[in-house]
């Protein structure tokens, strides 16, 4: 446990300076932010329709769900598990990562462990800032009334299953980084495998379920709501056990190919 | 006693072609071993199997005594290194690149100070690794591998880039380390010259097959130096000298007699000037690398 410690303390260390550590922060300010904007300059024509507090909060932050369930989030997913791997590619630090009395294994688990956290922060802040931007609008333009309901465990409810069917993503794409140092090769596999996990989710393929890429899609599903939005969706839906079975196998995988592999 | 590094009978294959061939290593602790061979021979493949970063069989590897496969964490525990390139971080600066070591190691901030000053980098420590010069690269991957305080340390052509001073002061610290802190080194190089200057112990590697071994009295006994003497007509010397014992040699207008003494070859001069010939320089050749792995090929 230790040595997991130390070598996640390190991941933090070494990426907090880059990109990928900033875009786990920017991405959910900078999309918040223009919804917020956005709600804001059209508050005339969104308040005309007349929508209950909880119709209104649940149009405003389908706005950012939508858009990071659909498009954003396995690219973003991708751009992690790329990110983790690369800081080792690019400066050939594996030599130096293995030749040091650690576990192999600490080592890879850290590696991933770090890119789920920064998935985790980044939907965290997403979940954050479309809650506190909703209030801020309220104070800014009061018609609004975002106070009268609290999305809070909807909304959490939600960004935790976005998390968890992301997990089969990432575990997958991890491997992929990890064998192989370019960024076209895991990125081309990962775009087609994005593009072809959303059309299968979306003509509603009935093994859609099976393939990572369309699990986010999925899980965005309305049909995965109780019989009220107070009892809140079922979390553990199918997918979402697939995606968790995808982590573990690609996570054994990944150390299986590490523990064989010749660092040269 | 145990060796600090023993290899037994080492193989190590890329595909088809065979890298190391049937090693046996033999490193001394509180030696500096030079590690000598061409570019290619097989000296970084060593010491990254060395390091565990290729696979090896069980019983073949052995660092303090203990087989590396089945002791993994507590040899490296023990050793330092610098394999190639110094591998850094080019996007933190010197000093979060020892910082960063340092949470690895759990070893405190204060010892990355120390390092740093060791190799000359205080002044460097803010600015970014990728901007490093490749000497001050090769300076940080050193002060990296000395920050455990190891027992052992593998270092892969240390002076790869370093301008005349630098490598007089590695050379220096490697002298320190062994003698004054009771370090091991196994140094590697493709220069025959830098090891003599700094190991006690010299394993000669080329295509994979380890072609000597032993202290750096036993190859200097094999490296035997020769005096050139630049003179003219090289042939009428040849003669002159041939008859006086001096057994020389013609090569390519080159003539050689083997180094014995300097009043040896101030007689050879004497002779050569008492003869009427013109002598433009004489001085003593160590046998290059080159030579020098034909002279052992042949004695093999």
């Amino acid at each position: 446990m230790r040595s997991l410690y130390i070598s996640l303390t390190s991941e933090f260390y070494k990426s907090r300076k880059s990109l990928a550590f900033w875009a786990a922060i920017v991405l959910p300010l900078l999309i918040c932010g223009l919804i917020a904007f956005g709600y804001f300059n059209a508050s005339e024509r969104i308040l005309k329709a007349k929508l209950p507090p909880m119709a209104l909060w649940g149009q405003y932050s389908s706005q950012a769900l939508a858009v990071m369930g659909m498009l954003i989030l396995p690219f973003y997913v991708i751009f992690m598990a790329f990110s983790v791997n690369n800081i080792e590619h690019k400066n050939d630090t594996w030599k130096t990562l293995f030749s040091l009395p650690l576990h192999k294994l600490s080592v890879y688990s850290a590696k991933l462990v770090y890119a789920m956290l920064l998935v985790f922060i980044c939907l965290g802040l997403f979940l954050i800032l479309t809650f506190a931007f909703g209030h801020l609008l309220h104070l800014l333009i009061p018609a609004y009334r975002f106070d009268l309901y609290d999305p809070l465990m909807l909304l959490s409810q939600y960004y935790l299953k976005l998390f968890l069917a992301s997990m089969g993503i990432l575990s997958f794409q991890f491997v992929l980084s990890l064998i192989w140092g370019d960024f076209l090769k895991p990125m081309g596999i990962g775009f087609v495998g994005t593009i072809a996990g959303i059309i299968c989710a979306n003509v509603h393929w009935k093994y859609a379920y099976l393939i990572p890429f369309s699990h986010p899609t999925l899980a965005m599903r309305l049909g995965s709501m109780r019989k009220s939005p107070d009892e809140g969706i079922d979390i553990m839906t199918r997918e979402i056990w697939v995606s968790l079975a995808y982590m573990a196998v690609f996570f054994i995988a990944g150390y299986f190919v590490l523990s064989k592999r010749n660092i040269k | 006693m145990n060796l600090a590094i023993e290899t037994r009978g080492l193989n190590h294959y890329f595909g088809q072609q065979h890298v190391v061939n049937d090693l046996s290593l033999q490193v001394p602790p509180g030696s500096i071993y030079g590690f000598l061979g061409p570019n290619g021979a097989g000296k970084t493949t060593t010491i990254k199997i060395l390091l565990n970063l290729l696979q090896v069989p069980r019983d073949k590897v052995f660092i303090f005594g203990k087989d590396l496969t089945t002791h993994r964490i507590e040899s490296l525990a023990r050793l330092g290194s610098l394999v190639e390139q110094p591998a850094i971080y080019s996007h933190l600066t010197g000093r979060e690149n020892m910082y960063n070591r340092c949470l690895l190691l759990g070893i405190r901030r204060e010892r990355a100070e120390d390092m740093l000053q060791l190799v000359g980098l205080s002044d460097a420590a803010r600015k970014k690794a990728g901007k490093y010069s490749l000497g001050m690269k090769q300076r940080l991957g050193i002060g990296l591998a000395l920050l455990s305080d190891p027992e052992l340390l593998l270092l892969d052509e240390p002076t790869n880039g370093l301008d005349p001073n630098g490598i007089i002061e590695i050379r220096n610290l490697l002298i320190k380390l062994a003698t004054e802190h009771g370090k091991t080194i196994l140094v590697s190089s493709h220069l025959l010259a830098e090891i003599e200057r700094t190991a006690t112990h010299v394993g000669i590697i080329n295509k994979g097959r380890l072609l000597f071994q032993g202290t750096i009295g036993d190859l200097q006994q094999l490296s035997k130096p020769v005096v050139e003497i630049d003179t003219n007509p090289p042939s009428r010397a040849l003669e002159i000298l041939q008859e006086a014992g001096f057994a020389p040699q013609l090569t390519e207008q080159k003539l050689t007699i083997p180094y014995r003494s300097p009043e040896d070859h101030a007689e050879a001069n004497r002779l050569l000037v008492a003869a009427g010939l013109a002598v433009y320089a004489i001085h003593p050749m160590r046998k290059d690398l080159e030579h020098l792995f034909l002279d052992i090929t042949k004695n093999n």
